[in-house]
Order: structure tokens, then sequence, then C-alpha cells
């Protein structure tokens, strides 16, 4: 089943034909139908689709479709007005702002939950163990491209043998946020590896090559956990995996993160949203988990939620 | 009245023919204009000669050399698989077979090339490479080899029904002679019949690589998404259809250079197989007034 969800996804996205998901009716109701649009970041698809696939007990004639165009493509059209909500592994950047105002729309920006980056090698690898910010940067900055490729190049102990890079693409908020932390500017990395924003493809590639090493969300991880090796990365005090407790108390420094989900203010006008996005934070803790990804505290939840009442109030 | 209609048909089949022609000038003119403008940013000299491609990232290098390497690459892997079993196939259909197998096989054959390529891919991806692997065991999930094997077979009925046709072509009366000097059934295939069909035969051959380079869901799927210039089938690589479709689905901003290196790497694809299909026109032609 797992197999064929992949199968499914990944050619969905690849043939750019159809990267939605679609949730379909079924028979009992409460009244409300419509369709509610997302798109946005992969590393909060699995989040949104839980959640979607939960709402369809609640009211199963509203339909929602799910795209997977990373944090800056769906803010893209997010800011063409051309979705309702959108994922973000990352906050909203200034630039996009300013394509919110440009075309009148205002939103509302949500926390759902903590993520941890992950950094995995090949399970067949046996000379890593952990890695340090500053070897991350040594492989990942701009300077090694071209340069650094190869493992005994990193560490001298490690095998005279080729490194094959597996991350994000370009338009992902997890490439956005690994650079950051890592190389010091978002955005700014060598370009002689394999970007996809379509982490299946990741898992895949660092799945079958053992000289591998790659970078993408933990939830990812926690769904392939048999095909993968979780590396720890050193924090400047001792070296941390990350894991529930290790990314919500933040020692697992300096990857991880946040996560978000934007609200269009106009689409607050359809019950069907407001109802969405109020089950949505509900249930974000507990999906999250689920899905492989850090719950916040209850507290903050529960502000979420008054946020987004006043904002569905002052929009009416 | 009748005139009228004839008009009316005679017109219709012109602007139905004219679609054709215009769509494909439109698409030169697209490229072209959004190519020199890429042009007008990056020297051609560097286009071609530079061996990195990043143009997504920090460094940026606009070489198209890594790109085609992969394109050539994965193109060459699936001509050394689609010639010889191509090849093959059309001789003992055309020289051995009954004529009643001929009828049923050759349509089976071309339904190779009715199945989707995105099936092709994943077959490649989740089948071939994992096989491969057991032989090879550093081969990367992602490589060449196996995306160029998988490509090969898809392009086999190209190879062997164009062939085929081509060795059909030949009169019956050189197949006679051959026999009639008391040659083989071996020795008339390869000595006569496959000589006399080779124009034939090449533009069967030229068509399929002309295939080949153009495949774009087996490679994006199966060969990787990373630049490389290699010929180390065992590797990531990217070819430049794949390339185009990585940008094309990313959050790529209209007009930028990064946008126009879609339409470079377009262009220089379309001029390979613009010539390829050229050549294979002339080698047609060639052939045509031979036997007539």
């Amino acid at each position: 089943m797992k197999k064929i969800a992949f199968i499914l996804i990944s050619a969905f996205v690849i043939s750019a034909c159809g990267d939605k998901k679609e949730k379909k009716d079924s028979t009992n109701d409460n009244g409300l139908t419509g369709t509610i649009r997302v798109d946005g970041s992969s590393t909060v698809f699995p989040i949104t689709e839980a959640v979607a696939e939960e709402f369809r007990a609640v009211a199963p004639k509203v339909k929602v479709t799910i795209g997977v165009s990373g944090t800056g493509g769906g803010f893209k059209k997010f800011s063409r007005g051309e979705t309702n909500l959108s994922n973000a592994s990352r906050p909203i950047k200034e630039k996009e702002k300013k394509a919110c105002v440009d075309n009148n729309i205002n939103y509302l920006e949500l926390e759902v939950a903590y993520d941890g980056l992950a950094v995995l090698v090949n399970p067949a690898n046996d000379w890593v163990d952990s890695f340090t910010v500053e070897e991350l940067k040594k492989i990942w900055e701009p300077a090694a491209q071209g340069k650094i490729m190869k493992w005994n190049q990193i560490r001298s102990e490690w095998p005279n043998e080729e490194i094959h890079l597996f991350g994000p693409g370009v338009a992902s908020g997890t490439y956005d946020y690994f650079t950051k932390a890592i190389v010091g500017k978002s955005g700014s990395s060598r370009g002689d590896f394999t970007a996809s924003e379509d982490d299946h493809v990741l898992v895949q590639g660092i799945a079958g090559d053992k000289f591998s090493l790659g970078f993408f969300g933990l939830a990812y991880y926690a769904e392939n956990k048999d095909k993968l090796t979780l590396i720890g990365v050193h924090n400047g005090e001792k070296v941390v995996k990350p894991t529930l407790e290790t990314v919500s108390n933040g020692t697992y420094s300096p990857l991880s993160r946040p996560l978000f989900l934007y609200v269009n203010s106009t689409s607050v006008a359809s019950q069907e949203v407001v109802e969405f996005v109020n089950f949505y934070i509900d249930n974000a803790g507990i999906l999250a988990t689920d899905v492989g990804y850090i719950p916040l505290p209850a507290e903050n939840y529960a502000t979420q939620k008054n946020n987004f009442k006043t904002f569905v109030e002052n929009n009416r | 009245m009748r005139k009228v209609k004839e008009l009316l048909i005679e017109k219709l089949l012109f602007a139905s023919a004219s679609i054709t022609i215009i769509v494909t000038i439109g698409i030169i003119c697209v490229l072209s204009i959004e190519a020199f403008q890429f042009f007008s940013e990056v020297s051609i000299v560097e286009f071609l000669t530079d061996t990195q491609w990043t143009p997504l990232f920090t460094d940026k290098h606009f070489g198209i050399l890594p790109l085609l390497s992969g394109t050539v690459l994965t193109s060459f892997i699936a001509i050394m698989v689609a010639l010889p079993i191509g090849l093959s196939i059309s001789i003992y259909l055309s020289e051995y077979a009954p004529k009643g197998f001929r009828k049923t096989v050759k349509p089976l054959l071309e339904l190779l090339a009715a199945v989707p390529t995105v099936v092709y891919g994943f077959f490649a991806l989740i089948v071939v490479t994992p096989f491969l692997q057991i032989i090879w065991p550093n081969l990367s999930g992602f490589n060449s080899l196996s995306a160029g094997i998988v490509m090969g077979i898809m392009i086999i009925p190209y190879v062997s029904s164009l062939s085929e046709d081509a060795l059909q072509a030949v009169p019956n009366s050189l197949r006679e002679a051959s026999f009639g000097m008391g040659a083989t059934r071996l020795q008339s295939a390869f000595k006569v019949i496959v000589p006399s069909a080779s124009s034939g035969i090449i533009v069967s051959i030229i068509l399929a690589i002309s295939r080949a380079i153009g495949e774009t869901m087996i490679v994006a799927i199966a060969a990787g998404q990373q630049p490389r210039l290699t010929l180390d089938p065992t590797v990531p690589i990217e070819t430049i259809t794949a390339y185009i479709v990585q940008v094309s689905l990313g959050d790529v901003e209209h007009g930028s250079i990064e946008y126009r290196t879609i339409f470079a790497a377009g262009i220089t694809l379309f001029v390979f197989t613009f010539l390829l299909n050229t050549l294979s026109y002339r080698i047609r032609k060639k052939y045509q007034a031979k036997y007539e």
C-alpha cells in the first residue's frame, strides 16, 4: 500500500499534470460543501493530509486538494489568491509578503508543529557516527561545489569514495532552513547535488546508494526507518539525534524548526474553511505525532485557536 | 455546388496542414527569442565549454556539457540495447519467420512503444536498478545504466519495425538471385539483404536515437537529477529533458535568467533532434530512389 502511494505521489509530482491529492466524498453529511485548496511545503504535507483525511469523517462533501510545490511555490500561488491555505516550513519572506499586499491578500500565520531536519545516510554506511555543524557546512557550502567530492575530504579516516548528495530543491522551505542553519545564509549552497522537491525521491536515492548523504524533514525518516540511517548532529556540547524530546526542548540544534499553516483572509468567509482550520488546530498535535513530527505545547494550540477566532471575526 | 464543396474541402485540408507548420514555427520562435535573451546574458562560449551546470544555486554556472553528457550517455546505452535486439528481431521476422507469425508478432512488438513512459521509468527505478545492484553493489539508486537499458527496451520497436519494413522492401529478385547462387539463408540475409536495406536500417536507428534523446519521463524518474559531466553509467546524472522538467516544476520566476535556462536547454535539444531528423530524411530520400 505504501509503495503504491509512493508511486502515485511521485508520478503525479513528476508528471506535473496533477500534483494534487483529492479527497473523495463518502456518505454521511453535516451540510458543508465546497473545495479547499492547499499547496506548499512537502514537509507540512503529511500533517495536512492526515488532517484532511480525518476531516472527511466530519464533512464528507468538502473536497480538500493538497499540492506539494514547496514552501516558495506554495506562497507564490497563495499570494495570487489561487489557494485558501498554504503549508510552509519557514515563515513568509518579505518578498512574499509584498506579493500578498500587492494582490490585496491578508493572511494569518498559524504554528502547527515542530520539525527536526534529519541528516541521513545509507544503512550500509558504517563509518559515519555523527556530524558537526562545521563538517556539514564544509560539505554543503557554495565553495564546496566541484571540490568536496569524497568522504575522506571530510574526515581523513572515512573512505576514499565519492560522496553522493541528496537534498530538497531550491523551492523547498527545508532547503532554505537547512542552508540558513548550516551555511549561514538562506538559499546558499553548492549546486552539484540531486535536488528534488519530492522527499520520496530523496528517500529512494539515499536508500539505494551506499555512498549517499542527504537531509530532509524528520517525518519522512519516520516513514522509512528501515531504509535509512539517522545521523546525530553535534550541537556544540554533545551529539544529539532528533527525537520528540530533543526537538521540542531545543537541544537538537540548529536543525529544529516550527512548521506553519497560512490562512487567506477572504477564504474565512467560507464556513468549510473555518471548520477545517479549527479542526486542524484541534487535531494537529495528535496527527503531527502520528506522522512523525513533534506537537506544540497544548497552551500554544489554544493561543492559535484564539488568534484564528479573532481573525475570522475581523474578516467576516 | 460541387465546386464550392470541393473548394471548401481543399481549404479545410490546407488549414489543417498549415496548423502543424504554424505551431512548429511558433515553437521555434518562442525558443529562439527566450534563448536569445539568455545568450545576451550568458556568453555562448561559457554555455558550450563550462563543465558545471548550477543555474539555480549560489555559485551559478551555465555549462550545458553536463546535461549533454547525461543525454548522450543514456541515449548511447539505449541504442546499445536496442540496436542488436531490434535488428535481430527484424531479420528474423523478415527472412525467417512464417508470414502468419510475423503478422501477429509485429503489432505485439509495437505495443512496447505504446506503454506509457512513466511506467517504464518506475520499472527502471524499482525493478531494474535493484536487480542490477545485486550484480553491482556500488550502483547508485539513480543511475544512467538502468534508465538507458529500459529506454533501449522502449525503442526496440522503432528499430525492429522500421528495419523490417526496409528489409521487406528489398526486391525479391535479389533474394532469389542470392539463393540461385547457392547462398544459404544466413548468407543471403547478412551479405545481400541487410546491405541492400542498409539506408533504411540507418534511418530506423537515427529515428530511435532521436526518440531516446527526447525521452523525458524515464530519465527524470530513474537517472537522477544531478548534472554531472561524466561517462560513468553507475552514478546519478541529469539529462536536458529532466532538467527542463525539474525547473518547470519548481518556483522559478518568469523572465529570470534561471527561467531562460529552460529555453537555452530546449533549443540545444531541438537543434540535436532537428539535425538527426534532417539526416534521416536525406538518407530516406536517397534510399527511395534506389529501387524505383
